[in-house]
């Protein structure tokens, strides 16, 4: 139950996207589609899983003065591990996320967790803790681009939903993603301030 | 020199760093309340963007690509950014304690953000030679000065205004920059050479 409740905590309570505004730059350059959006998620969540563990598996003997550049250092590790699998067998993707990829390890989420979490937890918990957080921006970023899919070109994940004539582009352009966003947000400070 | 201008006039307004690429947004939110630390943190990210890629473009064709190790570029730049932003503060505090009181602060939040290790990057994928990656990082830099000038200009007036309780802060600043997105847009016609 007290795992449970570490992803119930990622996904919800602390979600990186909606209640900490953190990644704000992968959140907003990858989600002009459901489908780029919920891959740069899922690649996110793989290197934070990683990180995660990692950093908690060497955090004892990391001196303290200098933990930030270790973690960074772990961080990037995994990110070039992504990068050549994607450019391996994801060339496409890899194509399409472009800059984000090696930009992962500036992602404020991955380091903010190392920190806040992974240095002072078992590597079980941390673990946990990255699919957690890890499913909470994936879902925030496929939510995002389903939006921007849907109401800029009629489409959810390629499949038609109306006409492509009664979408608006401006959605899948750059000013859509900050619109998109940030009503995004508001609805969900709705929600939160009704439910207590 | 028709390049240069093209990239100074792409830099700054067809392709803002911050409406056009999505690089740089957490400073573009977090510090754009005031319009005073707005020019702050953007004198920082020009300097810091500036010696950056000159350092990390100098590393990446005098090291890396006779070494063939390319694939080690996220890591070493990242390092080299690191250590960079670092450096700068002590030799600023030491050398120039004046502009050490206007940019201190801002200094050490340039590490994690993400336009400086993106232009080093992207001035590599683009394949510019020293000269034009040096124009790129300061003209980005100056186009994210300017979005980050244009936005606490407008957010210091939203302050003041009744806006919905849901939509205070985050989500009305993100409506804002998403409308301002689409001025910028307007530049998106203009070509040169």
């Amino acid at each position: 139950m007290n795992k449970l409740r570490i992803i119930y905590n990622g996904l919800v309570t602390e979600n990186p996207t909606f209640v900490l505004l953190l990644g704000m730059c992968p959140t907003l350059g990858t989600t002009g589609s459901a489908m780029t959006g919920m891959s740069m998620g899922l690649a996110t969540m793989g290197v934070l899983i990683c990180s995660n563990a990692a950093i908690s598996a060497i955090k004892s003997v990391v001196p303290d003065r200098v933990r930030i550049p270790a973690y960074i250092v772990v961080i990037a590790t995994f990110v070039t591990l992504l990068q050549m699998f994607m450019q391996a067998y994801l060339p496409s993707l890899n194509e399409s996320l472009g800059i984000f990829i090696p930009l992962i390890v500036v992602n404020c989420i991955l380091l903010g967790r190392a920190e806040a979490y992974a240095s002072k937890h078992s590597i079980v918990d941390s673990l946990l803790d990255g699919v957690g957080i890890g499913l909470g921006f994936t879902v925030a970023l496929t939510l995002l681009g389903t939006i921007r899919e849907l109401l800029g070109g009629g489409t959810i994940f390629s499949l038609r939903v109306f006409p492509e004539t009664y979408g608006s582009l401006v959605f899948v352009l750059a000013p859509g993603a900050f619109i998109a966003l940030g009503f995004l947000i508001a609805f969900i400070n709705y929600i939160r301030k009704r439910s207590c | 020199m028709l390049t240069y201008i093209s990239i100074i006039v792409t830099a700054i307004f067809v392709n803002n760093i911050v409406f056009a690429q999505f690089l740089g947004i957490c400073p573009f939110l977090g510090v754009s309340k005031k319009l005073s630390s707005a020019l702050g943190m953007g004198a920082a990210v020009t300097f810091v963007m500036a010696i950056a890629t000159c350092v990390t473009w100098l590393i990446q064709h005098l090291i890396l690509v006779p070494l063939q190790l390319a694939y080690m570029q996220t890591i070493v730049f990242i390092l080299v950014i690191a250590a960079l932003v670092q450096m700068l503060e002590i030799v600023i505090k030491k050398i120039a304690p004046v502009l050490y009181q206007a940019l201190g602060v801002f200094l050490p939040l340039i590490t994690t953000n993400c336009a400086v290790l993106g232009v080093a990057i992207l001035v590599v994928q683009k394949g510019f030679n020293f000269g034009e990656s040096l124009v790129y990082a300061v003209s980005t830099a100056i186009g994210f000065t300017l979005a980050l000038a244009i936005f606490a200009g407008i957010r210091e007036h939203l302050e003041l205004m009744d806006v919905p309780d849901v939509m205070r802060g985050v989500p009305i600043a993100l409506i804002c920059a998403g409308i301002l997105a689409m001025a910028f847009m307007g530049f998106s016609g203009i070509t040169i050479g």
